[in-house]
């Protein structure tokens, strides 16, 4: 059989279109009452090198949309997300909300995953004045760029790992480690939260040992790695941006039976059930620092989020990635800040942004004037073997709880962690 | 004089070391490189097409190798017997439902079109597996073996074996059969190989096949090696692109020497000097070499006379 390539072109091409279409996770939602639903619009990266945390910020704002409308919606309506992918690149993020604002007229755009995602969307965002609601966006370089309309429903990122630090300089002279080694992506969003860390720590007299950056397309760890066993740190702290970056460094750990007294990354450790096949179960002592939530905190709207989320999507609730949590607190604020102003004016629903204090899964939200949350607090997370009655019986099983500030602890800090099994 | 050189190698030891383990760790994942590359090089070489979908077909050879371990338990080198043979008829299918049809532009189109194959097939990996990042595992992947201060992981060690075996196969495949002869007689020249009776087309679909079932391969060890998801294949595929460049399109040779070189380069670079740095030393050294030798270290013509 003979096919001219003009066939085989057009093969590839109804092989893309169909690509596409699996892609396409836009749902038209009906309305209860005859009115148009509110959109809001978003560009996410559900293919390409942050996909994995595309898809979970994706599921954050699903399991919103369907949560308000099973509620009776807002304002009276019918809320609809629609969602456009951008490969993981900022450029198509751009033309994505112009898109949704210029030409699908979206009510409401929210933000994306990662900062300079987060930041093209916002610029966007401003030139048309809306408002632009984001979770996941929290690096200083983020907070700088002078955006009026930007709010960032979570916790910074200069003040991830100050629990952490806290910790450290609190334990008694005699055990309190003497060195740590650093590494860390050049993300916009991590390397703030590592030399952040690095000062406080040297100030409080823990010496730096070992301090390296990596770029974020780095794929082959082991040399870093190796080069910080060989200084032999008490302490170690990655500044990964998720599993992709902070699993080989522990997996190379493992593998050359290095043991210090404490690891903490700074992403990864909290992709639940993902993390342990990562590690394949060797999680024990791993620390994570925590943006204000985790499945049996207290917050606003937990006890319907976590259900919700569940039935839609399956799994545990510690399976829950921090993505889904911080698109599904960026939808929250933003339908307070409607209701409150009982308007789909942008400006409108600006000011009320600026002046109130709002709630979400992740605690408090007040937004300061460059649109950090000013009263978030964080949490320290770890891997600990949890024991606990199922069916009768006891079963232990590798958990991630929350060990620090002390008032909100399930237990103490493994310190010094286990060593590799 | 003496006190001074000693007193400086000593304290020099410590980097020394790390300099030795990064070129041997650089030497065995480069091997595993030589694996995935030595297939598009080869098809390159046959079939003068651009295989952008061999870093998918990586990937996919990994979640095959996960699939059977998390399916049925099969050690992943042991489910290499049955991944290899499954990769090796997918990669006949692609071939004979696409890559022959391309009968003009052959490099231009074949980018087009191996790259829509990439796409879905990256799209069903996502549909099939999620996007979530997977390793493999295996007790030779957490254990190592100790040499001195340092651990050796196994996992380094088996696979470099793998692609020692794998490509040694291959060469005894290429020069000692006569099917070997066919397919360096297409490479030579494709029309004079058909005038002397050789079919052209299946040496082709095979030549293809085989280089998908190397990839397969050398994706079970790139994924007891790193993490993956449906979208490695695009870092992959770069790299692997570049690794022939510097090789030498079309060289078997140059895919291997080129793959070590970049591992080894990279790994050094980052232990000398800075991470930042490992890409920007190995492409300056790759634009001083092209500079030279634009056909890369054993380029076209020394392709085409293996």
């Amino acid at each position: 059989m003979k096919v001219s390539p003009k066939v085989s072109i057009f093969l590839s091409v109804i092989l893309l279109m169909l690509l596409s279409a699996c892609n396409n996770s836009s749902q038209p939602n009906t309305n209860s009452n005859g009115q148009q639903p509110i959109k809001f619009g978003v560009s996410l990266s559900l293919t390409g090198d942050s996909s994995a945390d595309g898809q979970a910020t994706k599921q954050g704002y699903e399991v919103w949309q369907d949560y308000v409308n099973s509620h009776g919606g807002l304002l009276g309506r019918q809320v609809q997300m629609d969602i456009i992918d951008d490969g993981t690149k900022t450029e198509q993020a751009h033309t994505n909300y112009e898109k949704l604002i210029s030409i699908d007229h979206v009510n409401f755009v929210v933000g994306p995953f990662n900062d300079p995602f987060t930041v093209t969307g916002a610029e966007v965002a401003a030139r048309h004045g809306y408002a632009f609601l984001e979770g996941i966006g929290t690096s200083p370089s983020t907070f700088k760029q002078g955006l009026k309309n930007l709010f960032a429903v979570s916790l910074s990122a200069t003040a991830y790992l100050s629990s952490f630090d806290n910790f450290l300089l609190s334990q008694p002279a005699q055990i309190r480690p003497k060195t740590v080694a650093y590494v860390t992506s050049d993300d916009p969003f991590t390397q703030p939260q590592i030399d952040t860390a690095k000062a406080k720590l040297e100030n409080g007299g823990i010496k730096t040992v070992f301090y390296k950056v990596f770029p974020a397309e780095t794929t082959d760890y082991n040399p870093i790695a190796q080069q910080l066993i060989a200084s032999n740190p008490d302490v170690v702290v990655i500044g990964s941006v998720g599993l992709s970056d902070s699993a080989p460094f522990l997996q190379y750990f493992k593998q050359q039976h290095f043991n210090p007294k404490l690891i903490i990354a700074t992403a990864g450790p909290d992709q639940g059930q993902a993390f342990i096949k990562a590690m394949n179960g060797a999680t024990d002592g791993l620390l994570v620092p925590n943006d204000g939530w985790f499945p049996s905190v207290k917050n606003y709207q937990n006890d319907a989020f976590i259900p919700a989320y569940l039935k839609k999507y399956g799994g545990a609730p510690g399976d829950i990635a921090s993505d889904s949590v911080q698109s599904f607190s960026t939808g929250q604020v933003l339908a307070q800040a409607i209701t409150q102003a009982k308007s789909l004016d942008n400006a409108a629903v600006m000011n009320v942004l600026r002046t109130g204090t709002f709630q979400s899964l992740q605690g408090p939200v007040k937004f300061a004037a460059d649109g950090q949350n000013s009263i978030a607090t964080p949490f320290l997370f770890q891997w600990q073997n949890v024991s606990q009655q199922q069916n009768g019986k006891t079963v232990t099983a590798q958990t991630l709880i929350p060990v620090y500030p002390p008032q909100q602890a399930q237990a103490n800090v493994e310190y010094p962690k286990p060593k590799w099994s | 004089m003496r006190v001074f050189v000693s007193l400086r190698l000593v304290r020099r030891g410590g980097t020394v070391v790390l300099i030795l383990e990064a070129v041997v760790l650089g030497i065995l994942s480069g091997g595993v490189y030589a694996l995935m590359a030595s297939g598009l090089t080869l098809v390159f070489g046959v079939m003068e097409i651009i295989n952008i979908a061999q870093g998918i077909f990586v990937i996919a050879g990994a979640y095959v190798s996960y699939a059977l371990q998390q399916q049925f338990h099969l050690d992943l080198f042991v489910g290499l017997l049955i991944t290899m043979p499954v990769m090796f008829l997918f990669g006949l299918g692609v071939e004979w439902l696409f890559i022959r049809r391309i009968k003009r532009d052959r490099v231009t189109l074949s980018i087009l079109v191996t790259y829509a194959v990439a796409l879905v097939i990256e799209g069903v990996l996502g549909y099939i597996f999620t996007t979530d990042l997977v390793q493999l595992h295996a007790w030779y992947v957490d254990a190592s073996v100790q040499i001195g201060n340092f651990y050796l992981p196994y996992v380094y060690l088996f696979a470099f074996a793998l692609s020692v075996v794998l490509l040694t196969g291959l060469y005894l495949l290429l020069y000692r059969t006569p099917f070997g002869r066919s397919l360096r007689a297409s490479m030579q020249n494709r029309t004079a190989a058909a005038l002397l009776g050789i079919n052209v087309s299946r040496v082709q679909a095979i030549t293809f096949g085989l280089g998908v079932a190397l990839a397969a391969a050398g994706g079970m060890a790139y994924g007891a090696t790193n993490t993956f998801n449906p979208s490695s294949s695009y870092d992959l595929i770069s790299r692997l692109l570049v690794i022939i460049v510097l090789g030498g399109m079309g060289s078997f040779w140059g895919a291997l020497i080129g793959s070590v070189l970049m591992l080894v380069i990279g790994d050094v670079t980052a232990v000398l000097w800075s991470p930042v740095w490992s890409s920007t030393a190995f492409f300056a050294l790759l634009v001083v070499l092209l500079m030279f030798r634009p056909q890369g270290l054993l380029g076209w013509s020394e392709g085409r006379r293996q």
